[in-house]
């Protein structure tokens, strides 16, 4: 087996025990990404051929093992665009609080960025400057999104880990469409100093990984309270490895039933409660549960996140840097920069929270999508009280078709209806592989626990790994 | 018809905080454009805003010395407009929840106290400074970000007057605070007027006009005097008075239109989700309390109760902060019991010195320890008090001790009785005329004698002993 096709955590038993050197393993994930990326198209500004520049800047990566990061994270003098064409060769003059703790940490920062929707603003990566990325389990497929690039690099071995950013299912839904691991953090676990905003009071970074043990090593990296981010938590960071391996007998389980409709995929529906099956023989007991709000989660989400989109964008204007459009006047500056900078979802979003938030109609949409926000967070509350976690299907589909959705943004929006709670009510979530459609798509599972229980959710889901094979499968490519 | 003026201010004050209001650069207005800034305040992608807890502590010490109950919650919110000195093109302020409101001012207008309301103080964040040029314009952003209080008063004022008295006092507490500089030249506090008339005896507020860029106190009383008369004209004619914001041109002396009512902008105000909602610490609020220095009225009180100072004397002494200090300081220093002499020495010659040089009463570095001890030269009468007004001046030119300047101008007084009856004896030879009429009882007689005696001296000669000399010599007689 090539050295990027092992896990992250094999990779640094190696590195410790002297038995591998960094230098291979970034020769194997170059000669990986030579290979495949013109067909997967996993980062932002990768040029087929393009050894030399490759080569150029992997001498000044320290000697840790490489990590891919979504092109979101601010990374001191590495490009970080967004997928935007607004920020384009925009290089941050410092590193995002992630990337301190990772280099603090010893791993090397990958030096190209992971593609994605522009601003993270997709479910299907196809909203990007730069391009679509494709599904590794089948080319016609899109990766999910937003974090589709990160995700499809893992699935492709064309990275050993990375980081992506979770919104309303950013990195659960690529994970699941990719048949990797991915982890949404309680909001406040990780630091969004240095991730450029989508919706402040739902983002939050976390790790795309091969497994579970991956996932445990670097959410435990990446945790932590930062006084840059006053919405971070001051809350000790456990050792996730030491949840794993635990069994997970009499735990007490819930299934929601509203998760469980029609409109869902039924072969991720038989997929989706075989898992469920495999949990209850390991001795968990499973129970339907209630979460009376849900019906009203999208509709909240994209109040919510494009009110606070339409502010956190209104920076880029081309007066300090990033695209800036020829112009006669300051308004018209304004204008053309932003006009021909964002793309059509961008601007779709900046128009809807502009709207939402504007005098007369803030109180019947902002101010409403608040108060439901914390009934949604309500629900969820009651059912942890005598749950130790929630297990739902990450998406209510396999992989669809490129460009299948992407003249109905509605039917887009539907593609996270089964994430976007766990973001309102700010609690952590994984999504896991648990098998594949009669098409070889993969399809994940998804475990959600209540906030800063991250624990639960590693031993639930690597209990689940151990008992299956579905996280050692690999596309052919 | 007869009108009255119904008028409220709205004051910008400059923090003068070690660092800014939301990142950590040092607040220093003499450097270079744009070198007191980080990603922080100049807005970068993915940076985020801490508070600083100097300038909510700042905002809270002003408040309380304004009576503002404290609210137990607040929080920051972001108001949206796009302009170039405005890196994120949104300010973090604060909307429907202030850091504190219901305060008031009292103030003493034409001989009368009057209480102002003061409706909320809140914190927010300055712009940057646009510099324009012929054919471009600058932005500077060493002030973006420097903490600001927005003082808003109710519509209490009557006058013009009263708006300047209001300011003045206003800025005197604060001086007392010493949490800005006050320096409206500087920019460092700002004041925009709302005004309008109504028929007198109505209950309903007419329309109002909203004034802006008035850059002193006098400005503002002239504006608001034009806008009267302005208004008064319209409100005769029958016209109908429109809701605006006008700008005052000191030079042309009058308002201008800049935007109506229907141009008002919407600024879409939302909680910045990056500052999440904060309680204040109600301890921390009373320890605040407990700390703020004696303020100006209680200070006036305590002058007049401990040095038996009149009203109108310790008005003078405590309109600003460092005289007030000044002028204590030299009580203190005087060792007599009775302070009425050095008071009358600091509200008399030191006054007119201070205001014939156009300058504070601190600003004229007299010496404390020299000023008490001219003073003495005067009480044990060796020199006159007319000299001593010219020492004083000397002292504040030359910055010299008293008795040097007395020994240098040889203006100690004779007190010696042999030498002052030799001058004694020419003056009453010389004035056979007055001698008689103060023997047939007319005492005015005795002053035009110690007069002469004074001028045959060089004003040398010691009035009372000169007096007692010439007055024992014609009556032995």
């Amino acid at each position: 087996m090539d050295l990027n096709q092992l896990t992250a955590h094999e990779l640094l038993d190696r590195l410790k025990k002297g038995q591998v050197v960094s230098k291979s393993i970034l020769d194997s994930l170059y000669a990986r990404i030579q290979a495949v990326e013109p067909k997967v198209k996993a980062y932002a500004r990768f040029k087929p051929g393009d050894k030399l520049s490759l080569n150029l800047q992997a001498s000044a990566l320290s000697a840790g093992l490489p990590i891919t990061i979504k092109d979101n994270i601010c990374t001191e003098g590495l490009n970080t665009e967004c997928c935007s064409k607004i920020l384009a060769d925009f290089q941050p003059p410092y590193d995002a609080t992630v990337i301190s703790k990772l280099k603090a940490a010893g791993s090397s920062i990958f030096p190209l960025k992971s593609n994605m929707d522009e601003f993270a603003f997709g479910s299907s990566t196809e909203n990007s400057y730069f391009g679509t990325t494709h599904n590794p389990w089948d080319l016609g497929s899109v990766p999910g999104g937003s974090s589709g690039g990160s995700a499809a690099a893992v699935a492709s071995d064309e990275a050993i880990w990375a980081l992506g950013s979770d919104t309303g299912g950013s990195i659960r839904q690529p994970a699941s469409f990719c048949g990797v691991v991915g982890l949404k953090p309680t909001y406040g676990r990780v630091s969004r100093f240095g991730l450029i905003a989508f919706a402040s009071s739902l983002d939050q970074i976390g790790p795309i990984t091969k497994d579970v043990e991956d996932a445990a090593i670097l959410t435990r990296i990446i945790s932590g309270y930062d006084p840059n981010d006053s919405t971070s938590v001051n809350q000790e960071v456990p050792d996730y490895t030491k949840s794993l391996g635990n069994e997970i007998k009499g735990l007490k389980i819930g299934t929601p039933k509203e998760y469980f409709i029609e409109g869902m995929d039924a072969q991720v529906k038989s997929v989706i409660e075989e898992a469920v099956n495999r949990l209850k023989s390991l001795g968990g007991a499973i129970n339907q549960v209630s979460l009376p709000h849900t019906q009203y989660a999208v509709p909240v989400y994209y109040i919510i996140a494009t009110a606070e989109a339409s502010s956190n964008l209104a920076r880029f204007d081309g007066v300090q840097y990033g695209y800036r459009a020829k112009s006669t006047s300051l308004i018209d500056m304004y204008k053309k920069t932003r006009a021909e900078g964002f793309g059509e979802e961008a601007k779709r979003r900046i128009i809807l929270g502009t709207f939402a938030l504007s005098h007369g109609y803030y109180d019947a949409y902002y101010l409403r999508a608040l108060k439901v926000r914390t009934l949604i967070k309500n629900d969820f509350d009651a059912v942890f009280k005598d749950f130790d976690c929630i297990v739902a299907p990450t998406s209510p589909t396999p992989a669809f078709k490129i460009g299948e959705r992407t003249q109905d943004p509605l039917k887009m929006y539907l593609s996270d209806i089964y994430t976007i709670s766990v973001n309102l009510a700010g609690i952590p979530a994984i999504s896991i592989p648990c098998g594949f459609t009669k098409n070889g798509l993969p399809v994940g599972l998804q475990i959600m626990a209540k906030p800063f229980n991250e624990e639960m959710l590693f031993r639930v889901a690597h209990a689940f790994e151990q008992n299956t094979e579905w996280h050692k499968v690999k596309p052919r490519l | 018809m007869k009108y009255q003026t119904v008028i409220g201010l709205e004051v910008h004050l400059q923090l003068n905080t070690k660092t800014k209001a939301f990142c950590g650069c040092p607040i220093d207005f003499g450097k270079t454009p744009n070198s007191s800034v980080c990603p922080v305040c100049l807005g970068f992608p993915g940076t985020l805003p801490v508070y600083n807890k100097e300038a909510l502590n700042s905002a809270i010490k002003l408040a309380l010395a304004f009576s503002c109950q404290i609210q137990e919650h607040t929080k920051f919110d972001r108001k949206n407009y796009f302009y170039p000195d405005l890196p994120k093109n949104y300010q973090i302020s604060q909307f429907d929840l202030p850091l504190s409101r219901n305060g008031y001012l009292d103030i003493s207008s034409d001989g009368k106290i009057k209480r102002i309301g003061i409706t909320r103080v809140h914190l927010e964040e300055d712009a940057g400074k646009l510099i324009h040029e012929t054919s471009s314009s600058l932005v500077d952003f060493n002030r973006t970000g420097v903490p600001l209080l927005e003082i808003v008063s109710e519509p209490d004022l009557s006058s013009p007057q009263e708006a300047f008295d209001y300011l003045t006092s206003l800025k005197n507490v604060i001086e007392y605070l010493d949490v800005s500089d006050c320096d409206m030249e500087k920019g460092s506090l700002r004041c925009d007027a709302n005004i309008s008339l109504r028929p007198e005896g109505a209950k309903e507020l007419g329309v109002k006009t909203e004034l802006k860029n008035m850059n002193s106190f006098k400005g503002v009383k002239d504006a608001l005097t034009f806008e009267i008369g302005r208004q008064t004209e319209l409100l005769e004619a029958g016209q109908a008075m429109s809701q605006e914001t006008r700008l005052w041109d000191a030079q042309k002396n009058e308002t201008v239109s800049m935007r109506s009512k229907e141009g008002a902008k919407d600024y879409r105000y939302f909680p910045d989700p990056d500052l999440t909602v904060f309680v204040i610490d109600q301890e921390m609020v009373s320890r605040i309390k407990t700390q703020l220095p004696e303020l100006p009225q209680e200070k006036m009180q305590r002058f007049m109760r401990d040095y038996g100072l009149s009203e109108y004397d310790a008005k003078i002494l405590v309109s600003s902060k460092k005289n007030a200090q000044f002028s204590e300081d030299c009580i203190q220093k005087y060792p007599e019991k009775d302070k009425k002499t050095v008071v009358n020495w600091l509200i008399g010659p030191l006054l007119s010195e201070a205001n014939s040089r156009k300058l504070n009463l601190y600003e004229l570095n007299v010496n404390q320890e020299e000023l008490i001890s001219l003073i003495g030269f005067v009480e044990n009468q060796s020199i006159s008090h007319l000299s001593a007004k010219l020492v004083l001046t000397q002292m504040i030119d030359s910055q010299k001790p008293a008795s040097l300047i007395i020994k240098e101008n040889n203006m100690l007084q004779i007190s010696d009785t042999a030498a002052l009856e030799q001058i004694i004896c020419d003056v009453v030879q010389e004035n056979e005329k007055s001698v008689i009429s103060f023997k047939a009882g007319k005492t005015n007689a005795l002053m035009f004698l110690v007069g002469q005696v004074m001028k045959k001296s060089g004003g040398k000669a010691n009035p009372k002993i000169v007096g007692e000399l010439i007055r024992r010599r014609l009556t032995d007689a």
